[in-house]
């Protein structure tokens, strides 16, 4: 189903603002991704399966996940080893939480049983399966784009993304950077886990292998969004990450729909992902060059014409 | 104000890199106090204001800052106090974010609720005529990283200063800076200083500049201090005394340091 594509991408773009908190605005490499997803999933689906409710189910999946963020963030801080590696031991350490919470099933479906999509889709009985769905889902992501715009605005927002920035300025300024990332790394993965949980619920079920390979796809979706347009806006950065979500599911379900005509399986999508990234890596890396040389070649008329800079 | 009492600093301890940076330097910074302090390469200057911010820990001795303990504190929480501008001008200040954001999160010290300080009204408007004094007004949503080094050492001492701190450290703060940048940020410095009635040391390796700034002179060699000067004595104070004193304190021929200590 085409329609499939933005419910998709809309419920991936979630986990792509995570994402996109850790890596672009604090600039820490965070595996805890391909943990955290599969934990708020696992989270969600049980609650609903134990009859929680459905919003409960969301905000103990966002919950989870900043509780899975802060534990990466805590072991980067206090033992001050790389948040690579403090990522990597999250993530292998949530595999076991994860089959726990999933009571040691690797998979636990949520069918016939009232999911946040069918319940949308009750709420409009007129409307196709796939409208209500569409309706449902854009109307949390422009909930959560708003409050992360607003966040981001704040003075604290601000202080996150200088200590992404400039970790020297922030202790300059007498704040703990201990604390800064234990909130960023926090809601970076909260959002993450949010995105599992209702992923679990598009779905039907909740599978502890259901992570693999996020943090590259998410990545891909950042990227494909940044060639958009460029800006430093925080309320453009989420809005094209949403976008580059879309785009990135189109298109593997192009692929897998047309994928076949030229050998092309899902089994292939993980590798192709990985190269669609370092496409897009070099490609962002040319561009700069090339700004860069037309910038400094401006400079340096400029500098003709009117003998140098002040100051 | 800033006291200091037998500071010492051995970096490495014990192992054949053992370094004796800070020999036991006891020294009392007076409210008002605009010291300039010079001495040639690995004479300890830049490591006593690290340790003055508690950028790493001291091997003994005791700093206190306005008669509260400080000698232990952790960096962040002393900066609350303390303002400090680097030699490297991309340090004060974070590039991947505008003028006006990096502006709102110096405006105060300390840790941060969720507040939008940035929308008050007549906010923007005070950035505004704050940045006049260093010809960047209308630049208030620009990245910071598209500034010059100049400009981005003038910003970082504006955006030091607007949290008024008890004391200001300024690490040799103009010596990446190209002549005329160098000499318009010592300007701006010296009338900042004046206006906000600052206490300030300044690491220089410019003896014109040191002579030239503040009311106390202090020099530093092998860890020690070894002049310092204040009042009659400092205002009198040529470039060729400088050098007579420094290679008479420090027994040493002053002609290997002439190419660290310019005038």
């Amino acid at each position: 189903m085409i329609e499939g594509i933005f419910v998709d991408g809309l419920i991936f773009s979630i986990m792509v603002i995570g994402i996109l908190i850790a890596y672009r605005i604090l600039d820490f490499a965070d595996l805890t991704c391909d943990g955290s997803v599969t934990t708020g999933a696992a989270a969600a689906t049980m609650c609903i399966v134990s009859g929680k409710g459905i919003f409960l189910a969301l905000v103990a999946a966002f919950l989870v996940g900043v509780l899975a963020g802060m534990v990466t963030a805590t072991i980067h801080t206090k033992l001050k080893i790389p948040g690579l590696l403090a990522g990597i031991l999250t993530m292998t350490m949530l595999y076991s939480v994860n089959l726990r919470i999933l009571g040691n099933k690797a998979n636990v479906p949520l069918l016939r049983i009232d999911t946040m999509f069918t319940k949308a889709a009750k709420l409009m009985p007129n409307a196709p399966s796939f409208v209500s769905m569409l309706l449902a889902s854009l109307f949390i992501v422009i909930i959560i784009k708003l409050i992360i715009d607003v966040f981001f605005r704040s003075d604290l927002g601000i202080a996150i993304g200088a200590l992404g920035g400039n970790e020297q300025v922030v202790i300059s300024l007498g704040m703990s950077p201990t604390k800064l990332k234990l909130i960023g790394i926090g809601l970076s993965n909260g959002l993450i886990g949010l995105s599992g949980g209702l992923l679990a619920q598009y779905q039907g079920f909740a599978d502890a292998n259901m992570g693999q390979g996020m943090v590259v796809q998410g990545l891909a979706a950042i990227m494909i969004g940044e060639f958009l347009f460029s800006s430093n806006k925080i309320s453009l950065i989420t809005l094209r990450a949403i976008l580059g979500s879309i785009i990135y599911k189109a298109l593997m379900f192009f692929g897998r729909k047309y994928g076949y005509h030229i050998g092309i399986t899902p089994n292939d999508f993980k590798l192709l992902t990985g190269l669609l990234v370092i496409l897009s890596l070099i490609i962002a890396k040319v561009r700069n060059k090339v700004s860069d040389d037309s910038a400094k070649r401006n400079a340096l008329k400029g500098r003709k014409t009117s003998g140098g800079h002040n100051a | 104000m800033l006291d200091i009492q037998n500071l010492v600093k051995v970096f490495y301890p014990g192992t054949v890199n053992e370094t004796h940076a800070i020999n036991g330097i006891t020294l009392h910074i007076n409210k008002g106090d605009v010291v300039s302090l010079i001495g040639s390469n690995g004479s300890g200057k830049s490591t006593l204001f690290n340790l003055i911010s508690g950028t790493f820990p001291l091997t003994s001795g005791r700093i206190t800052l306005d008669g509260k303990d400080i000698t232990h504190q952790k960096e962040y929480k002393r900066a609350m106090d303390i303002g400090r501008v680097f030699q490297d001008p991309t340090k004060g200040t974070a590039a991947n974010m505008s003028i006006e954001d990096n502006m709102i999160i110096s405006s105060k010290k300390g840790m941060r609720w969720p507040k939008f300080s940035l929308y008050k009204k007549g906010v923007r408007e005070r950035f505004n005529d704050m940045l006049k004094e260093i010809s960047l007004d209308g630049r208030l949503k620009d990245n910071v990283g598209l500034l010059s080094g100049g400009q981005r050492q003038a910003l970082t001492l504006l955006m030091t200063v607007m949290s008024e701190p008890k004391i200001l450290l300024l690490d040799e703060h103009t010596a990446a800076l190209d002549p005329p940048a160098s000499d318009n940020i010592m300007k701006m410095t010296e009338e900042i200083i004046k206006e906000r009635n600052l206490t300030a040391m300044m690491i220089t390796h410019n003896m014109k500049f040191a002579i030239e700034f503040g009311n106390r002179l202090i020099m530093m060699d092998k860890g020690r201090v070894i002049l310092d000067i204040t009042g009659e004595e400092k205002r009198t104070m040529t470039v060729d005394k400088l050098v007579e004193l420094f290679k008479h304190k420090s027994n040493k021929e002053f002609d290997e340091d002439n190419a660290l200590l310019t005038n």
